[in-house]
């Protein structure tokens, strides 16, 4: 969680895909990202991490399974596993409509 | 696994070294290279001790690097459980020998919606194999994976499957932990090992007449022959697993045909020139027969000889044990200040079986004595199961075969004129000797009789023969007229007068 005393620029917030390669989990999976995004207005990152190029990455955060969408800007992090395509759960899931007023 | 995917093993089937060298000679010199173990034990069986072990011997004696996929304690909670144990886990994750692959569980919220696979663990797992370039891998426990992901079971086993076919495909050996309920029930929680497995090793930790025994088994070997059956072992410091031999891996220590005294010359004559160097003899008789005595004569014959000499006693103290020999015209001080003698004195509930062994074992390589006494075996069966005393009586005598040392164990009656004590119903059929210490009764007197029941590669005395006590020790007489019975109540009936 962002604690910062400064005023800076209001930061979207951002998550995290963890895929691997491109199997057709995969590909849905970054097409939900595509979905999200779009039901957001923009106003959310989404950065993918395929694992198989950046295993340390996955290492790091602690990511066993595939694809996993990380909220790593809240304590504890906020992990969804397997299938996203459900947008208005996703979104609910990280509490995105009611943050999304306040940011 | 389909035929298809298995991946091309060596038909000679490589073996890797665990480092617990009693159960290396268990699998027919090691895991077989290439393949996946499980190892399934209870809470505290020693499950991470024995994977640690596994990596510890692959680094530092075998230059094969390691990878630990933990799913359970974090990779510092590893290194400080196992620090008692000496292993430099700290220096070699700076060194990349040991790499940590951290799967334990960490504080985050998580939801699982529909499919997915476990491609981001075997992902880390391959990564870190590459950068160890790692011969040797473990995971543990394969347990907690099953816990993470509680709903779902099917996507674990498939994902497993896939990770444990990709680490062959690497050459990697496999060490895989998997939790049991129970001391003696289903394999693994999960049933993991119908899988994922080629061997099944089990721990125990089983309480046995309110003592723990930890015992290490063998349970399938595929392709490849196995010893069965539970073996002892026990945790040592700086060690860590020591497994407790049995001696029936190794019944082909070679005979010696070189005589030793036994301390006492007329009983040299009764076995035709003393005992053999590298066997063990059973001395058995009830309480006061003069077992002790036979120890001492045993000791100071040995010591004569120029020969050095070891005596563990578990019935009495050494001040009794030194004041006896004194008593006899033995004087053990000296030949301890010269080097020759080396007596120690053990409580026998102050350890387990297997540790009183690991004990002896030291003192043997430690003073390297040409000739052990053990006072008495009976002190040590008190403390023990039955099948453990047996097991117990297996390692120490084959050990004392292979050090090619003369060994001589005592047993102790219950009853004063006879019948077998229970040592001596384990033990006839491992020693090569058996001396009977018994009271006889002829009319009105009580005498003492010994004889030379058994002696495995040579003529004997056959005869019961009176003997005596006295300051200079022991005095062996004229055998005993008529026939009186060595064994059992009869030894009361005599010839009658």
């Amino acid at each position: 969680m962002s604690i910062r005393p400064t005023p800076g620029p209001v930061t979207k917030p951002a998550l995290r895909l963890f895929v691997a390669g491109d199997t057709p989990g995969a590909k849905r999976a970054l097409d939900s990202r595509k979905r999200l995004i779009e039901a957001m207005a923009e106003e959310l990152e989404i950065e993918i991490v395929d694992i198989l190029e950046h295993p340390a990455k996955a290492e790091d955060a602690g990511i066993l399974a595939t694809p996993t969408l990380s909220d790593d800007s809240v304590t504890p992090p906020r992990r969804l596993i397997g299938d996203i395509s459900n947008i208005a759960q996703v979104l609910e899931f990280f509490s995105f409509s009611k943050k999304d007023v306040n940011s | 696994m389909t035929a298809a995917e298995e991946p091309r093993i060596d038909p000679a089937l490589e073996r890797v070294k665990t480092g617990i060298e009693a159960f290396d000679d268990l699998v027919m010199g090691g895991l077989p290279r290439g393949r996946t173990t499980i190892v399934g034990g209870t809470p505290g069986s020693g499950k991470t001790v024995f994977a640690t072990q596994f990596l510890a011997h692959g680094i530092a004696d075998r230059d094969e690097a390691g990878v630990f996929v933990t799913f359970e304690e974090s990779p510092t909670e590893i290194e400080v459980n196992m620090a008692s144990f000496s292993w430099e886990i700290c220096l070699w994750r700076e060194q990349n020998k040991l790499v940590f692959v951290d799967a334990s569980p960490r504080d985050h919220e998580q939801m699982i919606v529909g499919n997915f696979d476990l491609a981001a663990l075997l992902a880390r797992i391959l990564h870190a194999v590459r950068r160890a370039k790692a011969k040797r891998i473990v995971l543990d426990s394969i347990t907690q994976l099953f816990d993470h992901f509680v709903a779902d079971q099917t996507t674990v086993r498939r994902e497993l499957l896939r990770i444990a076919t990709a680490l062959k495909k690497e050459g990697l050996t496999v060490l895989m932990t998997a939790e049991r309920n129970s001391e003696y029930g289903e394999i693994s929680r999960h049933r993991i090992e119908e899988f994922v497995a080629d061997n099944v090793v089990i721990l125990r930790n089983a309480l046995d007449r309110e003592r723990r025994r930890r015992t290490i088994e063998v349970l399938k070997m595929r392709g490849s022959r196995h010893v069965e059956g539970e073996v002892p072992i026990t945790l040592v410091e700086k060690q860590g697993i020591v497994a407790v031999p049995l001696s029936s891996l190794r019944l082909e220590q070679k005979s010696s045909t070189k005589r030793v005294t036994s301390g006492n010359a007329e009983l040299d004559k009764m076995t035709s020139g003393g005992f053999f160097r590298d066997s063990v003899t059973l001395v058995s008789g009830a309480t006061g027969t003069g077992k002790t005595l036979l120890v001492t004569n045993f000791l100071a014959g040995g010591v004569a000889a120029g020969e050095r000499a070891l005596l563990v006693g578990y019935e009495e103290s050494r001040g009794q044990l030194f004041r006896n020999a004194r008593s006899w015209g033995v004087d053990f001080e000296r030949m301890e200040a010269e080097g020759q003698l080396k007596v120690i004195c053990l409580y026998p509930e102050a350890q387990s079986l297997p540790d009183h062994l690991l004990t002896i074992r030291e003192l043997v390589e430690e003073f390297r004595p040409d000739r052990i006494a053990v006072d008495s075996l009976s002190a040590l069966e008190r403390i023990a199961p039955e099948t453990g005393f047996r097991e117990f009586l297996i390692s120490l005598t084959s050990f004392i075969k292979k050090h090619e040392i003369a060994g001589l164990c005592t047993a102790t009656n219950k009853s004063l004129i006879g019948g077998e004590s229970a040592s001596e119903q384990h033990i006839s059929t491992l020693t090569d000797s058996i001396i009977l210490l018994r009271y006889i009764q002829q009319a009105e007197f009580m005498h003492r009789g010994l004889i030379v029941l058994k002696m495995r590669g040579s003529e004997h005395d056959k005869q019961i023969r009176r003997f005596t006590i006295d300051g200079s020790g022991m005095h062996l007489g004229e055998p005993f007229v008529g026939a009186p019975d060595m064994f059992g109540d009869g030894a009361a009936a005599g010839p009658s007068s």
